[in-house]
């Protein structure tokens, strides 16, 4: 029982087998109870199929509606300063419908940590593209593959995001396997320290596993993000432009 | 107390700074910009939050997560932002979060005009976002009103905890007024032991959240909801009657419209006919007994308003079976002369001249 976090409540996780969500939410928690600050951390949920991870956090929560997370953060955390603020977000919406919202927190330097959650894929409305979604995939929404021509590119949010002053620290992790997971925590720490140093946007890309709507095993869908999402989606830290002071 | 002379917008921002709003959020938009000027400047000394938003939608959720972490929140628009804001009411209403949400209104649709007009009342009044809820719905018809009836709105909205709309106009917000900064009644504070603030060693989670895929758990919150509206039409519907006893035209009208109707009233009366005003302040809950008891045998109503039509619904709702009720109004960002209101209630009381027919329709 020496694994039991402060930071989740007991039950159990909604999500299909081999997802990585419960995965990711594992590492937040074992990184807000590492660095003991579960009183004061307020988690900013989105729509998609963490929307119900304020049952899982075992802190405060709010819900926002799918795409608004950043400027529900933005809210919050400037009326708490000392508080902890974070969202987690998927990649349909953060990368879609909230694109304006986490551009701009960026932007603003909101002193706010994002964990973005992009497994090339809509998970809860049944395996839609994404904007995220590898050319060639086959979703629910692209069944001959996404053809450039017909769906556009997919959406590289680490490297856009490491463009806007704004951006303190901008990574893109894995969870595919037990070495990534390792690492993925330790750019989750990094976010969390940085919002309690008062750096600025922290924006933790993580790459997950959706198998059920890539039709893969558990296995294979981890093989299929490691084969697949990292050579488009190459994994590091990106520099982020000198920060601007200004009055 | 002496009287100081603001535009309606600045009245409402200081208002709202004196009700203990420490957050905004809002995005660039005629008639309402001098909102955010002033609160660019004042909330800072205040130790307040402003925020430039990128977006309207930004912008209402915003006011939702600093709504959610206990603060007193506004954030304002004209009627093609109000329209965005829609999803963010919906979820306010949904998640009972106190706001103050000012609508200085323009003619539409579409991208309609910078002038002044009323054609935003069904969206105020009956949701214009999705699901079943209610917003208080407050009308102010002076730039002194646009300063109370904010600090009452704040009030309201964290006695019920719920987002109260101000549905203003572009003439109410651009035009200058002696205002009494009065600070009575003052703001009320409300312990909010919902909010999440952080545990901060004090108690378990605190969740704001909307979501309910169990539908029986879903209904039992609706259920919950209705009846604070209920709760909320009981206790704070409100209208001013003004010369209503012995009234043969009755006038109906709220915000700038009624400032027109009052005119017409007084001017009515010289002529002897016998007028009266029932001026809504709450547009939601809308005033429905005071507009059923007013109307005797053989009282015409007359709805006034910057519309099409839209209020006139709910007076047609509330008056007794067999009372007309007529309609005259103007769109577009015109607005009706004094002069117009008294042709049509001459013609009314059967002593009038041919009036403009295309204005004016009888709706009973």
């Amino acid at each position: 029982m020496s694994r039991l976090l402060r930071s989740l409540t007991d039950r159990e996780f909604h999500y299909c087998p081999g997802c990585s969500h419960g995965v990711i939410h594992r590492l937040i928690a074992e990184v807000i109870d590492e660095l003991d600050i579960q009183e004061k951390t307020i988690g900013v949920c989105p729509v998609g199929c963490a929307v119900m991870a304020n049952e899982y956090f075992n802190f405060d929560t709010q819900q926002a509606a799918h795409g608004r997370a950043p400027a529900v953060a933005t809210g919050i955390k400037r009326m708490l300063p000392d508080r902890v603020v974070f969202t987690y977000q998927g990649d349909g919406d953060l990368a879609a419908i909230g694109i304006g919202e986490f551009i701009h927190a960026v932007a603003r330097s909101e002193n706010l940590t994002t964990i973005f959650v992009n497994n090339a894929i809509y998970g809860m409305t049944g395996g839609q593209m994404a904007p995220t979604t590898l050319l060639g995939q086959q979703t629910a929404t692209t069944p001959t593959g996404r053809s450039s021509k017909q769906a556009g590119f997919p959406l590289r949010i680490a490297e856009m995001a490491a463009t806007i002053s704004g951006a303190a620290y901008v990574t893109r992790v894995s969870v595919h396997s037990p070495g990534h997971i390792r690492a993925a925590k330790t750019a989750i720490r990094t976010g969390f320290q940085n919002q309690l140093d008062e750096k600025g946007y922290s924006l933790i890309e993580i790459l997950a596993a959706c198998p059920t709507n890539l039709g893969l095993s558990p296995a294979d869908a981890l093989a299929w993000v490691e084969q697949q999402m990292v050579p488009y989606f190459p994994l590091g830290e990106f520099s982020t432009t000198e920060r601007m002071v200004q009055p | 107390m002496p009287a100081n002379l603001m535009k309606g917008n600045e009245a409402l921002a200081e208002g709202a700074v004196r009700a203990g709003c420490r957050f905004f959020a809002g995005y660039p938009i005629t008639p309402q910009s001098e909102i955010a000027h002033y609160l660019s400047k004042r909330l800072p000394e205040t130790g307040g939050v402003f925020i430039q938003a990128e977006s309207e939608t930004a912008a209402i959720n915003m006011i939702y997560g600093a709504a959610g972490a206990g603060a007193r929140a506004l954030t304002a628009s004209s009627s093609p932002g109000i329209s965005l804001k829609q999803e963010g009411i919906s979820y306010l209403a949904a998640a009972e979060l106190p706001c103050v949400i000012a609508n200085i209104a323009r003619g539409g649709p579409g991208l309609g005009g910078i002038q002044p007009a009323q054609s935003d009342y069904f969206q105020a009044t009956k949701g214009g976002g999705h699901g079943d809820y209610r917003l208080i719905v407050l009308a102010p018809a002076s730039a002194q009103e646009m300063f109370s009836l904010t600090v009452r709105a704040f009030n309201l909205a964290d006695r019920y905890r719920i987002p109260v709309l101000i549905l203003s106009d572009g003439i109410l917000g651009q035009m200058m007024e002696p205002v009494v900064l009065d600070n009575s009644p003052g703001p009320e504070t409300f312990a909010k032991n919902w909010a999440t603030t952080g545990m901060m060693g004090q108690r378990g989670p605190n969740s704001i959240y909307t979501l309910y895929l169990d539908p029986e758990q879903l209904e039992r919150h609706n259920i919950h909801l209705q009846a604070k509206y209920r709760l909320i039409v009981q206790s704070e519907t409100e209208a001013v009657m003004e010369q209503v006893q012995d009234a043969d035209v009755l006038l109906v009208a709220y915000g700038i419209a009624a400032r027109i109707a009052k005119a017409a009233v007084k001017q009515t009366r010289r002529l002897g006919i016998k007028t009266g005003l029932i001026r809504p302040i709450t547009l939601w809950p809308f005033p429905s007994q005071a507009i059923f008891g007013a109307a005797r045998a053989n009282t015409r109503l007359l709805v006034i308003e910057l519309s099409a039509g839209q209020m006139v619904e709910d007076v047609r709702l509330a008056a007794p079976a067999g009372t007309p009720v007529h309609f005259h109004g103007r769109t577009g960002g015109m607005v009706p002369s004094v002069d117009e209101i008294v042709t049509v209630i001459r013609k009314l009381a059967d002593i009038g001249d041919d009036i403009d027919e295309s204005f004016t329709a009888v709706v009973d």
